[in-house]
């Protein structure tokens, strides 16, 4: 059986515990990768340990452009002897199986030997070899080797990869790791002769994916960061918003801002505010957990009328929940955030170019505004890896709304559109009052119950403004549709995929997907796409349909058919499919993938 | 400069007739009058409670914030642009109860900003309860058997930590009380002053006259560079030293040792986006 031929997009996972590398074979395959001209996604689940546990990479290598997580796996390097077992639900009798004798064993005897074909099981001697070159530590890179053989990545794409990665550490080290990559390549070449019948690829390179961006969720909101001008972030390290607050204090001194670790959450978005106030672009990242914390935080911005943007790495909850998995699950922590009432915005990106597009905008609606602007990322979405040929950096516009203050200046003065220019202390002659009191045109408490109900109106009437600027959520597919697929934030790639995966088996569907990259408040044309359909189906990472019942209060739009995940992983490409077929009840074949809802 | 120059005209004053509060207001006008500091180049941050309500009523910049948070937005403030003075003014269920870890941690900080605490050792705005700083078996609706718990001691615990300046002082002396604040705002770094403060309404234990017998001055030949010798005394009880403790000049501020700061002094609003070095900062990703 001839396994992979028929295949031009490869799912290969790299599955071992953590502390073994297997993010330097990842680093590795994904340059690699991409500079063969192939097209790349990739995508972990870890567990919350330093060391340890059963971690795995998947990396999908492919001749179109891929963006989303699939259930399938084709080749698996299996790296302990954990893997095959944690991967068990995932490993098909198409999967063929690489590693060291060592860590397939184990997988030899026991259970699994009956979902497994044992032809596929190919041993490589990934301990010894690294031993003979000078220690374990060389597994990882002969690993690399490997596969990049069996991918068909030209060597010296390869060797130049290693000679990057490893020239800083000294020539002894590099020169190691260079014999430690031709073994490793070595071994390929053999395992594709003696099993020229299990394994051919015929994927094909493009020469301009070489040059393409290859970046996270995290590196695309970061950018965002720096484009928006921001200029200070406190915050206190929660995965999975971690990777961001990294992101922005290596880029502290080049870009000129501000990175403090704050004692708690509290100070970090009461320091941001503080330098708000002060002029600067200020934002914080965290997690649901930790801005359960912010929560007092985000009232004061409301009150005070200051611009925040807050990032919102989601995962798993309530309390600490599954820390390094992922959810959707704190829309409404968002959305519902801060004592009283007071105009927010809440972005929540599915695409890279989204990420930035969205974040560098989301600093000037808030100063706009004068308002907390959110942005809802989740684990999947920072740390998930694809190729895309740029990012729009030409389209960046920084709006300045802040003004020199005359003497006499009313940080609070009641405008027709409930925006007062913004002044700030050190700039024009006024002073800058603001008080988290109810306060009058000038900024002082007030008990004026008269002065309260304008502010209130005031600060409320800035909703018709940013209603007006609402992104209106994107359409994939036509517009005379008979079913829609609603889906927000990091479930844009598996929906649409899974879309176009049944309009290529089944070209006249008459169906389109709708995603919700702005999540509040809504664009004024919503209503429209929802009354036209004939049946609508939601896919969130939650357990109550969150957005589904956002939808129902906007619009008064009830949504019946949920499909909601919240076992702590995303939604496969496969799982979609499944889903969307039942759906629209096609009597296709549904066995081989669990919907796993 | 006059102290009236950092009056407000037409502020509604709302404290009791009598409240310590009125003296340290009238103190800290003239300080900053001496100091030559302009009110456009002033922010005072608070908290809430009846200290917190002070910025209200002299003439500056103002971030009334949250209930104990007031350091944080004051550390921020600084941050973002360092030619500003800034001045957190707080009482002492603000600043050493609910923001006790902010209190610990901006100490660690040091940012240059002045930290006026206004110590009445009761709750003011919420009616009377204890404080941290509230003395033994002082009883109150909440504490109706009296407070069993030690004592806060704002003092030691900044010397511990070595925060950049401890003072205390008593509002009733106004003289010696502007010489204070004037030393505080002077000094580069974080400057603890904790005041006494009698609560006239609500603190019938730490009363005026309490406070008259149960404080004295440090000696002239106090050395504030003695950081032992400042620890000792800030844990002496009964009778209460008042004056500078502790004074450590050689510290970095937390502004001096932001990178931003090094070549350019200008404040974060005024510095501009550059595409140039983010376009190449994204190729670098190809
Ligand atoms: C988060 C929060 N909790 C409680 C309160 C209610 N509150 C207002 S002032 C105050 C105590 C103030 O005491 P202190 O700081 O000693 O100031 P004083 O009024 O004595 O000057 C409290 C508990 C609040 N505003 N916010
Ligand atoms: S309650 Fe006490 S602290 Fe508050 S104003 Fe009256 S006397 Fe002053």
């Amino acid at each position: 059986m001839t396994v992979l031929s028929k295949k031009d997009d490869i799912s290969l996972v790299l599955c071992g515990e953590a502390g073994q590398g297997i993010q330097t074979v990842e680093s590795i395959l994904a340059q690699t990768i991409k500079q063969s001209g192939y097209h790349i996604f990739s995508t972990k689940e870890y567990m919350s340990r330093v060391r340890g546990g059963q971690n795995s990479t998947e990396i999908r290598v492919s001749s179109h452009r891929v963006a989303s997580y699939l259930h399938r796996i084709d080749i698996l390097l299996a790296l302990s002897s954990g893997a095959l077992k944690h991967l068990k639900d995932r490993i098909s009798n198409d999967t063929i199986i690489l590693g060291d004798p060592e860590h397939l064993k184990a997988a030899k005897k026991d259970f699994l030997r009956k979902n497994i074909n044992e032809q596929a099981i190919i041993q490589i001697p990934l301990m010894d070899t690294a031993q003979e070159i000078g220690g374990l530590i060389f597994a990882n890179v002969i690993a690399a080797g490997v596969l990049s053989c069996i991918l068909n990545i030209p060597q010296e794409i390869f060797n130049g990869i290693i000679t990057d990665m490893f020239a800083r550490k000294g020539s002894k080290i590099l020169e190691n790791d260079l014999k430690a990559a031709e073994a490793g390549y070595q071994i390929g070449v053999e395992l594709k002769e003696s099993q020229a019948e299990n394994i051919k690829l015929p994927l094909t390179g493009k020469s301009e994916v070489g040059d393409e961006l290859l970046m996270n969720g995290t590196d695309a909101v970061g950018f965002g960061c720096l484009a928006g001008g921001c200029r200070f972030m406190a915050s206190y390290p929660m995965t999975p918003s971690t990777p961001l607050q990294v992101f922005l204090a290596s880029c502290s001194h080049e870009f000129e801002l501000v990175y403090e670790q704050a004692e708690d959450e509290i100070a970090a978005i009461n320091m941001a505010l503080g330098a708000s106030f002060a002029g600067a672009r200020s934002m914080v990242a965290t997690s649901g957990s930790g801005f359960a914390l912010m929560e007092e935080g985000v009232g004061l911005a409301g009150m005070i009328e200051t611009p925040v943007v807050i990032y919102i790495g989601q995962r798993p909850g309530p309390a600490v929940g599954l820390p390094t998995r992922t959810s959707q699950e704190d829309l409404n922590l968002a959305l519902y955030s801060g004592p009283g009432e007071f105009p927010r915005i809440i972005f929540a990106p599915g695409k890279l170019e989204d990420a930035f597009i969205l974040t560098q905008r989301a600093f000037n609606l808030a100063e706009k505004y004068q308002i907390p602007v959110f942005i809802l990322s989740d684990q999947y979405f920072a740390d998930c890896y694809y190729n895309i040929p740029s990012l729009p950096l030409e389209d960046v516009v920084n709006e300045d709304y802040l003004v020199k203050t005359t003497p006499g200046y009313q940080r609070y003065l009641i405008t027709h559109d409930g925006v007062t220019p913004r002044g700030i202390p050190g700039y024009g002659e006024g002073l800058v009052v603001v008080d988290s009191d109810e306060h009058d045109e000038e900024g002082h408490i007030t008990e004026d119950l008269e002065i309260r109900t304008q502010m209130v109106n005031k600060r409320m009437k800035k909703m018709d403004g940013i209603r007006e600027d609402a992104i209106i959520p994107e359409l994939v597919g036509d517009e005379d549709y008979h079913k829609l697929i609603i889906g927000w934030g990091s479930t844009y790639w598996p929906i649409r995929e899974a879309l176009e995966n049944i309009k290529m088996e089944n070209s006249d569907q008459k169906m389109s997907f709708l995603h919700f990259k702005q999540v509040y408040p809504f664009h004024k044309r919503v209503s429209p796409y929802f009354e036209k359909a004939e049946d609508v189906i939601i896919f969130e990472n939650n357990a109550q349909g969150q957005m589904a019942n956002l939808i129902k209060l906007e619009t008064g739009f009830e949504i019946h058919e949920k499909v909601l995940k919240y076992n702590g992983m995303p939604f496969s490409v496969e799982e979609v499919e499944y889903n969307l077929k039942k759906f629209i009840s096609f009597n296709n074949n549904l066995s081989g993938i669990r919907g796993g809802v | 400069m006059r102290p009236q120059d950092f009056d407000m005209p037409d502020s509604d004053v709302a404290w009791c007739p009598g409240c310590g509060n009125l003296s340290i207001l009238r103190s800290l006008k003239t300080a900053l009058a001496q100091l030559e500091i302009e009110p456009k180049d002033l922010v005072f941050v608070s908290g809430i409670g009846q200290a917190g309500k002070l910025p209200h009523y002299i003439k500056g910049n103002v971030f009334n914030g949250l209930h104990g948070r007031s350091l944080s937005p004051a550390t921020g403030i600084k941050a973002a642009n360092p030619q500003l003075t800034v001045i957190d003014v707080s009482g002492d269920g603000c600043m050493y109860g609910e923001g006790g870890n902010h209190f610990m941690h901006t100490m660690r900080r040091n940012p240059d900003i002045t930290n006026l605490v206004h110590n009445n050792m009761v709750y003011g705005l919420t009616k009377g309860q204890a404080s941290p700083t509230s003395q033994r078996d002082f009883s109150t609706p909440l504490q109706i058997d009296g407070v069993f718990l030690e004592p806060f001691n704002p003092l030691a615990v900044a010397i511990a930590l070595d925060a950049s300046f401890v003072a205390r002082a008593y509002s009733g002396d106004r003289k010696q009380t502007i010489e204070i604040f004037k030393a505080a705002i002077k000094h580069k770094g974080y400057s603890l002053v904790d005041i006494f403060q009698p609560c006239v309404t609500f603190n019938k234990v730490n009363t005026r006259q309490w406070f008259k017998e149960h404080t004295y001055y440090l000696e002239e030949d106090h050395d504030p560079h003695d950081r032992n010798m400042a620890f000792q005394r800030a844990t002496e009880t009964g009778e209460y030293p008042l004056g500078i403790f502790y004074q450590n000049s050689n510290k970095n501020t937390f502004e001096e040792n932001l990178r931003v700061y090094w070549d350019d002094k200008s404040p974060l609003f005024q510095r501009k986006v550059d595409m140039g070095k983010i376009t190449s900062l994204v190729d670098g990703k190809r």
